[in-house]
This record gives C-alpha cells, sequence and structure tokens, in this order.
C-alpha cells in the first residue's frame, strides 16, 4: 500500500526506500509516511559548521538527502590549495568566502534548497543562533572550534530533578574529521552519549620538539622550519605576530627553515612542508572526506527522522592500508563539567555567598571546604591566591540571587577539597542553582509533583 | 531518536513566552579548570601572580619571580601567561618580558622548559609550571641551551657567568645587546 506511493521517478526515489517504509531497525519514534518526508522537508533545520573540505561535501550531501533548510558557517575565504578537494569552489572564487560561494553552488545545482551562508566566526554568533538548529553539524578541523561548539549546544541541556536530561533541550551533534587516510565520524547527544569533552583525550597532543633542539641541535627539516616560525621570526619582527593565513609570512619561514636547513645540511625543507609543519597540517584526502561527510549525512538524516537507530556513537575509518572501520561506543563522564547534570541545590534568595560557600561543607555530595565560586565567566569569589581573595572578598556579603542578575535557575562551578576522611581531595564540581519562589523554570519541577 | 517536531513546538513555546535563561557567555573547559589550577596555587615565597585584566580574566596572568638563591639571586623576572580555551589538552603559552642572560631564556623571552613543550601532560598544572621556571633561576642549566653564548661561559667559566649576570641584571649592554634592568 505504502510501496504503491513511491514514484521510481521521483527524485526522491532513495530517499523513500528509508522514509516511507516501516522497519525493525527504527528508532522508536518513526512513523514512516509522505507527512515525514514533507516534515522533514519543511521543519529540521540544520547548521554545517565549516565549509572546507568536510564542509562541503556535507552541504552537498544534506542538500541531496532531502533537506531543504541548511545554513553554513565559516570565517575563511577561499585560497588556491583548496581547489583540489573543496569541489565546490573554482579558480575565479579563489579571494571569496568559503561560506558563501559554497551555499551559492550547492543552491544552483540542487533545486529547491536554501542555504543561508554565515561568513563570521562562530563565536561571533550569539547562542539564540546556535538554539534555532535541530541539528548541528561538525566539519571542522580544530579541537579549539569543536570544544566550543560542544560547550555550546551542552549549554542549551538542562536537566529534571531526578537529574535525567529534559528531551526537549537536547541538541543533537554530528561530528566529522579527517586527517589523510584516517577520520571520525560520531553523534553528540548531549546528555546521553558523550559529549565532545567527555573524550577529549581522543585528542592526542600536539608534537612538540624542544625549542632547545631548535635553536641548537636541529636534526630534521622540521626542526628547521619551528626554528624559523617559533624563534627567527620573533628576532627579526620584533612585536609583529605571525600569521599563517598571509602567504608572506609564510614565505618568510619557508626561505629561513631553507637556509638553515642548508647551514646544517638537512634536507627535505619545501613549502608546503612549511605549511603542514607551521599549521600542523595533514595532506587532506578528498575520498576520506567524501566517505565521512557521507557518513555524517546519514546519521543526521536518522536523528532527524528516526529511520533507523543512530551510530552508537564513535565511527573510525582508516584508510591507509586497506581499509579498517569500527565503531566504538564511549560512556559519558558523569562528572563532564560541560554536559554532566551537576548538583542540584535549592537556596533561598537571601542566602548570601558567603552562607552558600559554608552550606558547601555540609551538603552531602559535596563536603567542599574553602570553595571558589564562578557563574557564568565571573570569579564571584576566589579563595587563592591572596590577590584573587582580596579582590572578590567584598561578594560574600552579598546575596547569591544578585550576584546572579536575579535569574531563578543558574549553573555554578565551585572548586574546593572534598570528600571524608582520607578521601580528601581537591575538586572541581559543577551546581545547579535554583532559587525558591521565584517563578522556577518548570523544567526544573518535572516529575517533582 | 530525537523527537524533532516535538522539539519545534517546544522552541515555538519557548521562543512565545521567553522565559529562557538569560543567554549568559559560554564558558570553555579550559576556563573551569583554570579556576582550579589557581584556585590551588601553592606559590614559593619567591613568586608572586597578577591579573592585569582584572579577577575575571584568568586567562591571561603575570608572575614575577625573585630568586633567593643562585646566580640570580637579588633578581626580579616577570612572565606572561597565556591559556589557551582547551586547556589543559594545550600547554600554556609562556614568555619572559624582560630581556635577560640566560642560557635556557632566548633573547625574545623564549623559554626552553621540557614541560612547556614536549613534555606538557594534562595532568601538570600552574603551580608545577611556575616551580619550574623557578627552578630554571636556580639551577640554570648548560645542556639544553637557547641562549647558547650563555650556556657556553655558564659552561667554561662560572665566575664569568656570575658576573655577567649580575652585570645584565643592573640594566645596560652588553656587547650589542641592552639587557633590562631587573632589580
Amino acid at each position: 500500500m505504502v510501496e504503491s506511493r513511491i514514484s521510481s521517478s521521483s527524485r526522491s526515489r532513495d530517499l523513500d526506500k528509508l522514509l516511507l517504509r516501516p522497519g525493525n531497525l527504527v528508532g522508536p519514534t518513526f512513523e514512516p509516511g509522505t507527512q515525514l518526508r514533507d516534515d522533514l522537508q519543511e521543519y529540521a533545520r540544520i547548521l554545517v559548521v565549516g565549509a572546507g573540505g568536510l564542509g562541503c561535501e556535507l552541504l552537498k550531501d544534506l542538500a541531496l538527502s532531502g533537506f531543504r533548510n541548511l545554513e553554513v558557517i565559516d570565517m575563511d575565504r577561499i585560497e588556491v590549495s583548496n581547489l583540489n578537494r573543496q569541489f565546490l569552489f573554482r579558480l575565479e572564487d579563489v579571494g571569496q568566502p568559503k561560506a558563501e560561494v559554497a551555499a551559492k553552488r550547492v543552491m544552483e545545482r540542487v533545486s529547491g534548497v536554501n542555504i543561508v551562508p554565515h561568513f563570521c566566526r562562530i563565536e561571533e554568533k550569539e547562542l539564540e543562533f546556535y538554539s534555532e538548529f535541530s541539528i548541528i553539524v561538525l566539519g571542522l578541523d580544530s579541537v579549539e572550534a569543536r570544544s566550543y561548539i560542544n560547550a555550546v549546544a551542552c549549554g542549551f541541556l538542562e536537566y529534571d530533578s531526578n537529574d535525567e536530561p529534559v528531551e526537549e533541550t537536547v541538541k543533537p551533534m554530528v561530528d566529522g574529521g579527517t586527517e589523510g587516510f584516517k577520520g571520525h565520524a560520531r553523534v553528540i547527544l548531549p546528555g546521553m552519549t558523550p559529549c565532545f569533552e567527555c573524550t577529549i583525550w581522543l585528542f592526542p597532543p600536539q608534537v612538540k620538539f624542544p625549542l632547545c633542539t631548535l635553536a641548537e641541535t636541529p636534526r630534521t627539516a622540521a626542526h628547521c622550519i619551528e626554528y624559523a616560525h617559533l624563534i627567527k621570526w620573533d628576532e627579526v619582527h620584533s612585536g609583529k605576530s605571525f600569521d599563517p593565513d598571509n602567504p608572506e609570512h609564510m614565505q618568510w619561514v619557508y626561505l629561513e627553515a631553507a637556509k638553515r636547513a642548508q647551514l646544517f645540511g638537512i634536507p627535505g625543507v619545501t613549502y608546503s612542508l612549511t605549511q603542514g609543519v607551521v599549521k600542523n597540517i595533514i595532506p587532506a584526502i578528498a575520498s576520506t572526506n567524501a566517505i565521512i561527510s557521507a557518513a555524517c549525512a546519514l546519521e543526521t538524516l536518522k536523528i532527524a527522522s528516526g529511520c533507523s537507530k543512530t551510530l552508537s556513537n564513535y565511527l573510525t575509518y582508516n584508510g591507509v592500508e586497506g581499509l579498517h572501520t569500527k565503531v566504538t561506543e564511549f560512556v559519558k563522564d558523569k562528572d563532564c563539567l560541560v554536559c554532566g547534570p551537576g548538583i542540584f541545590i535549592e537556596l533561598e534568595t537571601s542566602v548570601t555567598l558567603k552562607m552558600f560557600i559554608d552550606q558547601l561543607e555540609d551538603h552531602p555530595k559535596l563536603l567542599m571546604s574553602g570553595a571558589s565560586v564562578r557563574v557564568g565567566g565571573k570569579n564571584l569569589y576566589m579563595a587563592a591566591p591572596p590577590l584573587l581573595e582580596e579582590m572578590t572578598r567584598s561578594n560574600l556579603g552579598l546575596p547569591l540571587f544578585e550576584l546572579m542578575d536575579k535569574s531563578p535557575t543558574g549553573v555554578v562551578h565551585v572548586t574546593g577539597t572534598a570528600g571524608k576522611g582520607d578521601k580528601r581531595q581537591s575538586c572541581l564540581r559543577k551546581l545547579r542553582v535554583a532559587f525558591k519562589a521565584v517563578g522556577i523554570a518548570d523544567t526544573d519541577m518535572a516529575g517533582g509533583a | 531518536m530525537i523527537r524533532l517536531f516535538k522539539i519545534k513546538e517546544k522552541q515555538q513555546e519557548l521562543s512565545a513566552n521567553s522565559n529562557g535563561k538569560p543567554p549568559g557567555k559560554t564558558q570553555s573547559a579550559g576556563e573551569l579548570r583554570l579556576q582550579k589550577d589557581i584556585s590551588e596555587l601553592n606559590l614559593p615565597n619567591a613568586c608572586s601572580i597578577s591579573f592585569p585584566n582584572g579577577q575575571d580574566d584568568l586567562m591571561n596572568f603575570e608572575v614575577t619571580i625573585r630568586p633567593d638563591e643562585g646566580y640570580y639571586s637579588g633578581g626580579m623576572f616577570t612572565f606572561t601567561f597565556q591559556i589557551s580555551s582547551v586547556y589543559p589538552h594545550d600547554a600554556p603559552k609562556v614568555k619572559c618580558k624582560a630581556k635577560v642572560y640566560h642560557p635556557n631564556i632566548d633573547l625574545d623571552g623564549n623559554v626552553c622548559l621540557n614541560i612547556l613543550r614536549e613534555d606538557w601532560n594534562p595532568i601538570l598544572n600552574i603551580n608545577t609550571i611556575i616551580y619550574g621556571l623557578y627552578h630554571l633561576f636556580t639551577e640554570p642549566n648548560h645542556e639544553d641551551p637557547l641562549n647558547a653564548k650563555a650556556a657556553k661561559v655558564l659552561r667554561d667559566n662560572p665566575k664569568l657567568f656570575a658576573f655577567n649576570v649580575k652585570r645584565t641584571m643592573a640594566g645596560g649592554y652588553m656587547g650589542q645587546t641592552l639587557f633590562t634592568r631587573c632589580r
């Protein structure tokens, strides 16, 4: 019956096979039918973060997967070296903002899709901007940017009184990443699956050479390049900071590195190696981006439609020799400062900061003494060092409610010495504070009555 | 998996009565961890810390070391610390503000301290780095030179090294280089 509605010539023929038919592996809320397909087109709003190697692939894949409301944010302009894999860009686009060109090209090729480009830094957007989207898909190349978006998305998360995530506040993220022939795709449902910060140790630390090796005993081409970049640059350009995106700067570093390599008889310094070492770039492989993007787009479709259970929760792909791919189910860090529920504390609006700090000592889940308190980027009280203690001491007598701008609920971070007996140790904890009798947000009361 | 359209309704509801939380600043995990590091500082008497941007910007601060023994006794050396938003995944960036005659600190303020680069590890903290810097002044080391000339003098002629240190700490020229007064 349903089958008869699938027209073989329809543009959504392949998608219909997923969305119009029931199945055994579907998500719990899946309701197959044309309504679902139409709703996805009308209501699902997807943000793609990054319009580079992965971003270009993602926009194309998502547009062809039936999503109609896409937005893309990227701060970079197109460079010649992007053209081999960022297939939406042409030579004449060099110098144009990536987000704008990518959006335009996909809209030209896929009718019905609307892509809004944002040519700016991710930090420049208000939090409301990010809250508008159903799903955020990441095609980024840095730990910093991922960590930022993760903090934003987890910031929307609310917990009920049983410390369970409130479903409506879960902002799903799909994160892709590639490095040469290797890549990963992961699904992050804040509060339900580990967030980026729960598993930040997955990212290996950057390789850093000792400065004295660079200065005195270089042995490799990379040593010569880092010498020019980290030591020689400052020596010659006093005060002017090095900009890795400025080709003149890069050329200067390359020439200095080549001189040094010659001096020490070290082969192998090239301009592209210089870029690679300085910007920490591993040559990108177009097919890796295509594979990882396909996995991410599919997960996005699965989250949005429920047509299948999602990846649980981290897929790695390795095409260095043959092909290896594997899915690992990482676990949440229950005490994660970014996505965890934190400890719920209810207070009277009259409680001063000093009284609050004293209460933490008796709180059964904390037993924290000598606490320092931080709220929304402000240090309300720092128990040490003495300089900061003095600067923040005057807050102690003020009601916490006022220090938190009279917000009925809020997240507070405290550090101090906590625990019992021999197990006392310094720790950093997230607290969910709610004030009594000031129209507490209904989500905190849910299930409590 | 996610009830997409329930979310849609909820969002409309929320924006309708706009009872949402005031949009605070997003805090990086690095800032939170740094708050812990700073509140647990246990500095040697010879070291002090200051926050030029005030109590709410802990990501940029300065540490002043006044060595009480060794070649640099009586001097005063200030270092700038820049902390990344993904601290402690990334090590702090540390530079010496003054021009100092030291085998392990170059004339641009770069510091050769293993835990700042190749041996950085997220279990280390700001306190460890400050102790490391302090140690550089009590026991300068000619084996990992950033200032090769100074290192050579320290190795071959410690008396001359001691003299050069005293002289440069008083400020003024040595050879072509103008040193900052550090007393």
